[in-house]
Parts: structure tokens; C-alpha cells; sequence
């Protein structure tokens, strides 16, 4: 039988495959603010065809691509501070704008990283555990604000404890602000009854996900291998 | 008499800032949205006990000296010349490098009123405004509510968040006229415009002064009311536009193996 430990040591999905996974939710039209690292990734992966308008705090709105190495300008950076392409429809605002668009509900989907996510979809994202510091910056407006909020990370930590827990023993973000949670194992959706999952990496299993996941998860009927087109 | 609110040295900008004041420091993360030669001028007259208001702490000039910044000075030169007693912050410290900041934070040097990004904007404008408070739904459930009064307003919760004051302003620009009109370059506008009028005195750092009537009205962000004095940068500042650094180009392996080398050398993991 499989145990905790072989699966911790199972092959999962890469950083750029979550990325591709979590740029399908991306809808034509929609506008999203990407978080930085797993996220920032996204902006590489929208669906052909698709128009999506991508939002960063540092006030600017419709921009392109992260722009070569050595290349860009540097009063065009996303809110990471990578120099990205100027593009058609690009605009600029001040950082009061910038967050009243965060607030006021005009952001359909926000996709941030997390340190834990609890079954009832509080998120902990902003004290680095292990340093006892932290830094909230757009992290809570945005939890707060958007209409759709993903998160991207690693189902497991590097030690192999759950980050998918019953409640986050971290300082949180936001209480019960997650809609779907994409790992590099799964795809699960936060609803009212617990989590749903709905999707699964190729060559896991649903009892597997189960084991490193500390909630019991709702396998959905239609549960199946993750589509990344 | 004209209006003429140009100050023509950096010293002479930050001349009465006293030990114990409150300064807001404009930009967001990288220094060239930063008014970089005022914080210097503000570190050589070494004024104590500062609280300052930013969204960041800074990550110190060698970092931004690798992207070639000509004056690459951040909020860590206040904050390694050891001159802040508290920082009202949205983001103190980095996942990727332990800054000086934190090392102080561990320390217990300095103190910390840490804020939500949106918020901190939000109070800043307030203040501006001239309103007496702001109700905010971020934070609420949680460590941002406590202690907070609190108010459901059509059936969702909000947190009453006070206006944040400050004695100066600091705020960078990209042009500016006598009269203290400004604009901005790019996403160097960030908590700029937001600062400028939240502060008993105002004081500009901007590219290039402009004779009045050169700036576009359509374009103008910041209505000179809000600013009280304008200082230029010398003419050889770094030039604003495109880069192409073909040597960088020819690998991002290695300008990241550098950034990795000046954080490791600072202390990270």
C-alpha cells in the first residue's frame, strides 16, 4: 500500500504547468491581478483568442508581456518589479485608484500564492513562518476585493506537512476567501459543504490527494486528470 | 509676485525637517519611483526619530545599482543610518532576503505599524481630503480589526480606519512647473500623487523643472495646490525611456545569479 511518505516523494507537476492550469480560468474579457511568483507565470498562458486585461497595484492596468532581460523600461514594471511591454488599452493611475479598483469589485479574478488554505477557505499568505515577519502589502485588499480569488502553490510543504489544513494555525489574510485552490497534484473548489475536488495530476489518484490533504475532500463524480487546454 | 515654489538644492528642500517628524516617502518598490536625493539629503542632515509612512522599507542601493540606477538610494538609507523610530508600512520586508529593516525589527529598534496597501493609500487620501476617517471591509476577521471600531453599513462589515498625517511629504515626479503642477512617468506614479497635499508641507523631487504652461492641463495628475516645493534633479539624471542592456541580455541566468550573490551576501538562506 501507498504510504504518506512514498507520496511525498511522487513526482507532481511543475511551475509552469500550474500556471497553465490556472490561465484556463482565465475567461475572455475578464481582469486579473497575478500575485507574484506561480501567478506572474499565468500572463504567459492565456487561451489563444482570449482578451484578458491584467491589473498590477503599482497602477497600471492592460499592460504585456515581462519584457527580455536588459530590455524594458523601468517605469513600466508590474507589481514585482519585472519590466513588461507597454500594450494597446495600457493605462495608469495612482495607487488610491489602483485600490479602489481592488475594493470596489472591479477585479474578476485574483490569483496569489499561500503558505495554507483551510477548508473553509481562509487564507494564510503574509507571515513567512519561519521568520515570524511578515509583509500584508495588496495581499488582504485583494483577498478581500476580487470577485474570484485562486490560489496557485505546492500541496505539501518542503517538509511535507498539509498546507490544505482544518484551520490555518497562521495569522490569516482574509477569512473564507478562496474559490478554487490549483496544486501541483489537484484542482479543488472551496464550497459551502467543503472541498470539491474536481481534478487530479495525471497518474494520482483521489485517495492520494486524500492523504495529503488534511479536510476530508469531496471527490466530485466527474472528478478527472487535469485539462490544461 | 509670481508663485514660485522651486527650491534649487536638496539640502535647502529638507532644511527644516526636524528630529521626531512624520514623513511620507512616495514610490512603491522600485527606487526610480522613489525621490531618491531628498531621502539622501534627509540621511546627511541626520534627523532622529523619524516616523516615516511608505509602502516599503527599502532594499538598499546595491541592489538597484545592478539595474543600473544613477541614484539608486531607497528608504534603507533611513533605515540603515538608523534614523526611524517607527514605520507605518504596507510591505517591511522581502520573502526573498532578510533587509536591514527587518534586522532592526528583530532587534527591537523600531517599531511597526504594518497596513494593508489599499488602506494605507485610502488613509493617506483621507487625509488630504480632509475627512476624519474612511470605513474599510479589508481586515476584517482579521489581526488588522483589533482594537478597531467597527460598523455594519448595508450588511457588510467594515473596519473605521483613521486619516494618516504627516509633517512632509516626499514625493518624486516626473516633471513639474513653479507652480507645483506634476506629472508622472509610467508606473512611477504609485503613492505619489496620493501623498502630495497629505502633508503639512510638500516637497517635490522631480526629472526636469518645466516653464508654466508647458505641462498639458489634460495631464497634469498632481494640481500644483497640493505641492509646496519643487527641487530638480541635476541634468545628467538617469535618462527616462527604453533601455537596452545588451550585456544583461545576453542572460537573465546571470543577472539573476547576481541578485542571488548580493541577497546571499546579505543574509539570506
Amino acid at each position: 500500500m501507498t504510504t504518506k511518505a512514498d507520496l511525498i516523494k511522487k513526482e507532481k507537476l511543475d511551475r509552469q504547468i500550474m500556471a497553465l492550469r490556472v490561465a484556463k480560468e482565465f475567461q475572455d474579457g475578464n481582469t486579473v491581478n497575478l500575485g507574484i511568483g506561480i501567478p506572474t507565470l499565468a500572463a504567459n498562458f492565456i487561451p489563444a483568442g482570449r482578451e484578458v486585461v491584467f491589473h498590477s497595484e503599482n497602477g497600471v492596468m492592460g499592460y504585456g508581456e515581462i519584457t527580455l532581460p536588459g530590455e524594458g523600461d523601468l517605469d513600466l514594471v508590474n507589481a514585482s518589479g519585472q519590466t513588461v511591454k507597454p500594450a494597446p488599452g495600457m493605462c495608469f493611475f495612482t495607487h488610491d485608484e489602483s485600490f479602489a479598483i481592488v475594493r470596489g469589485g472591479f477585479l474578476d479574478i485574483s490569483v496569489m500564492g499561500a503558505y495554507q488554505v483551510s477548508e473553509k477557505g481562509d487564507l494564510a499568505n503574509y507571515m513567512i513562518p519561519e521568520r515570524q515577519v511578515g509583509t500584508i502589502g495588496g495581499a488582504m485588499d485583494l483577498a478581500f476585493g476580487a470577485k474570484k480569488l485562486i490560489i496557485a502553490m505546492n500541496h505539501i510543504t518542503k517538509d511535507g506537512n498539509y498546507r490544505i489544513v482544518k484551520k490555518c494555525n497562521y495569522e490569516i489574510t482574509a477569512p473564507q476567501c478562496v474559490d478554487l485552490i490549483v496544486t501541483d497534484i489537484a484542482v479543488i473548489e472551496v464550497t459551502k459543504k467543503g472541498l470539491v475536488l474536481k481534478e487530479v495530476a495525471p497518474g494520482w489518484t483521489p485517495e492520494e490527494v486524500q492523504l495529503l490533504t488534511e479536510p476530508k475532500l469531496i471527490v466530485a463524480p466527474d472528478c478527472h486528470d487535469i485539462e490544461l487546454m | 509676485m509670481p508663485i514660485n515654489k522651486i527650491v534649487n538644492s536638496f539640502d535647502k528642500a529638507v532644511a527644516d525637517i526636524k528630529d521626531g517628524a512624520t514623513i511620507m516617502v512616495g514610490g512603491f518598490g522600485t527606487v526610480v519611483s522613489m525621490p531618491s536625493l531628498l531621502l539622501v539629503a534627509l540621511a546627511k542632515k541626520g534627523v532622529k526619530n523619524l516616523t516615516t509612512v511608505s509602502n516599503s522599507t527599502g532594499f538598499g542601493p546595491d541592489v538597484w545599482a545592478l539595474q543600473g540606477a544613477k541614484f539608486p538610494e531607497d528608504m534603507d538609507i533611513l533605515v540603515r543610518n538608523g534614523l526611524i523610530k517607527k514605520a507605518i508600512v504596507s510591505a517591511p520586508v522581502s520573502a526573498l532576503y532578510v533587509n536591514n529593516f527587518e534586522k532592526l525589527l528583530r532587534e527591537g529598534k523600531v517599531e511597526i505599524e504594518m497596513v494593508p496597501q489599499g488602506t494605507l493609500a485610502e488613509r493617506i487620501r483621507a487625509a488630504k481630503a480632509g475627512l476624519g476617517g474612511i470605513y474599510v471591509p479589508t481586515g476584517i476577521g482579521t489581526v488588522i480589526e483589533k482594537g478597531k471600531e467597527k460598523r455594519i453599513i448595508n450588511g457588510r462589515e467594515y473596519i473605521l480606519e483613521l486619516p494618516i498625517k504627516a509633517d512632509f511629504a516626499l514625493i518624486h515626479a516626473y516633471k513639474g512647473d513653479r507652480w507645483g503642477n506634476l506629472v508622472y512617468r509610467g508606473t512611477s506614479r504609485t503613492f505619489n500623487p496620493t501623498m502630495a497635499g497629505a502633508a503639512k508641507v510638500t516637497i517635490a523631487e522631480v526629472d526636469e523643472i518645466v516653464e508654466l504652461g508647458e505641462l498639458d492641463p489634460e495631464a497634469i495628475v498632481t494640481p500644483g495646490v497640493y505641492v509646496d516645493r519643487v527641487v530638480a534633479r541635476p541634468k545628467e539624471a538617469a535618462p527616462r525611456g527604453p533601455i537596452v542592456d545588451k550585456q544583461a541580455k545576453e542572460s537573465r541566468k546571470r543577472y539573476e545569479d547576481e541578485i542571488r550573490r548580493v541577497y546571499k551576501k546579505r543574509g539570506a538562506k
